[in-house]
């Protein structure tokens, strides 16, 4: 089966992308330079081309319940316009993905969730639905999706494309009418920065991607610099630091994982879990040189020389220019501070125990 | 236009080869740099290290993936050029200038398995 093609695909290679297949799409690694454009994100604003992300839609007399059913994090009572981080599980633990909420209304949820699992997730939620008074709709094919990120985002959403976003907090979204359709607009963003995400129709989208373009306030940014923002403030990918194999709980995510919940898939393997105490965990390596630990890559004791772990996502980072990287480590080697080393072309380089936040975040909250 | 400078021995793998008396010195060609972008760490051998032609001795890294880096030729490595540790981009200024390492030759015979400035100018076509 040959990749998918997002609305913008065509900009993308008018601008002279380099595209690389992700998740099922082709879409652009990067425009110029991955550094350029992170440090456009970190410093000014950019604009990422987002439609392939995927979304559902939840609604009926039993949607509350049903996403809570299905989702570790508690939406209970929430407002109208809020939006929860959260992971759907396997009943094992593993996850199937992780993925953003948007309460619409109390029998309306927008579930945004990652390209390269949507069929596969489509299939586990409908399955779930069965015992449900609910329907769900793949809608993934309808929406393209802009994320602009950065510190001037405010500005650039309000002025270059006339959207009334400034009030909105973080982790919010709100509909805006504009150019005769409703667009979902909410402050979230995987970069680590202030930001937007922005869904419309393929035809806003395009030109809404345009408008950006010609006011030169945004930088066109690929997946390439959208992996270094988020890695460097640990954020996870599902992939590298979650996955069918891995729990939250072992991803370091029990925060979003509310176990006081009456019930939700995989509940009870993360209750017996955290009972029983993790056995491996994902961590912060900061090494002492500059080579690269890649995904992957064999993490090794310090004394012997016995694997202890797996690269997840590793870079000399940008925004710091440290070798850092995340890894799965048995839990042994998973304390703040302890000596650990990566294999990295054949040799042993050494490296210490860290958090695995190496850039701190800039939201505004 | 990438560069290419006559008088050097280049392979398929887009690396070098200046040879002066047993000595060859050894990086990536102007083409090598320019398709790999920003170069931002390079992995290389130690002084004494044997290098086998045909075989990887090191890596060259752009922030996203890693390059191995090849050897054109056989023999032992004399000296690593230490100012890429602090500096990888100077591969990007000038990838012939900033060569990687310096290998006493086993066997100047190998040379004539690569290829010359004007066939190599061809062969990035």
């Amino acid at each position: 089966m040959s990749d998918k093609r997002t609305c913008l695909y065509g900009k993308h290679v008018e601008l002279g992308a380099k595209i690389v297949p992700f998740g099922g799409f082709e879409m652009p690694l990067q425009y110029t330079d991955i550094t350029d454009e992170h440090n456009a994100v970190r410093h000014a604003c950019g604009v990422f081309d987002v439609s392939h992300m995927g979304e559902v839609l939840v609604w009926g007399k039993d949607a509350e319940r049903f996403v809570q059913y299905i989702f570790t994090n508690d939406i209970a009572g929430a407002p109208a316009g809020k939006i929860f981080y959260g992971m759907m599980l396997h009943e094992n633990g593993g996850t199937v993905d992780d993925l953003l909420v948007y309460k619409v209304a109390d029998d309306r949820f927008f579930l945004v969730i990652n390209a390269a699992n949507i069929d596969k997730d489509y299939a586990w939620i409908t399955q779930q639905a069965e015992q449900f008074d609910v329907h769900t709709e793949n809608q993934s094919e309808h929406y393209g999706q802009l994320a602009v990120q950065g510190p001037k985002a405010e500005e650039v959403c309000e002025t270059v494309l006339d959207l009334r976003c400034k009030d909105l907090e973080f982790y919010h979204f709100t509909t805006i009418e504009k150019d005769g359709e409703t667009l979902i607009v909410s402050r979230t963003g995987y970069t680590g920065e202030d930001g937007f995400e922005i869904y419309g129709t393929h035809d806003y989208i395009c030109r809404a991607w345009d408008r950006l373009m010609q006011s030169g306030a945004a930088k066109p940014c690929g997946l390439g610099c959208r992996d270094t923002l988020r890695f460097e403030v640990g954020l996870p990918l599902y992939g590298d630091e979650l996955s069918d194999e891995i729990t939250p709980l072992e991803a370091g995510l029990g925060i979003f994982v509310k176990l006081d919940k009456p019930e939700f898939v995989g509940k009870e393997a993360l209750v017996a879990q955290k009972a029983a105490g993790l056995s491996r965990k994902i961590v912060g390596i900061e090494l002492t040189g500059r080579a690269i630990p890649r995904h992957g890559y064999e993490v090794v004791d310090a004394e012997e020389e016995r694997a202890v772990g797996t690269v997840t996502t590793g870079y000399n980072a940008i925004s710091t220019g440290k070798s850092v990287c995340m890894a799965l480590v048995d839990i042994a080697h998973a304390k703040l501070g302890t000596p650990i080393r990566v294999r990295i072309h054949k040799r042993l380089q050494e490296g210490v125990v860290v958090k695995k936040r190496f850039y701190e975040k800039n939201y505004k909250k | 236009m990438a560069k290419v400078i006559e008088g050097l021995y280049y392979s398929e793998s887009h690396e070098y080869v200046r040879v002066e008396g047993n000595i060859g010195y050894v990086g990536i060609t102007d083409f090598a740099q320019d398709q790999l972008g920003n170069v931002v760490y390079v992995d290389m051998p130690e002084v004494d290290d044997e290098v086998t032609a045909g075989e990887d001795f090191g890596a060259v890294e752009s922030v996203k993936a890693a390059s191995d880096l090849i050897s054109p030729v056989s023999g032992t490595v004399v000296e690593i050029n230490e100012a890429l540790e602090e500096q990888p981009e100077l591969i990007n200024q000038d990838a012939f200038a900033n060569w990687i390492i310096k290998v006493e030759l086993a066997d100047p015979e190998e040379l004539k398995g690569l290829m010359d400035a004007a066939t190599y100018e061809t062969h990035c076509k």
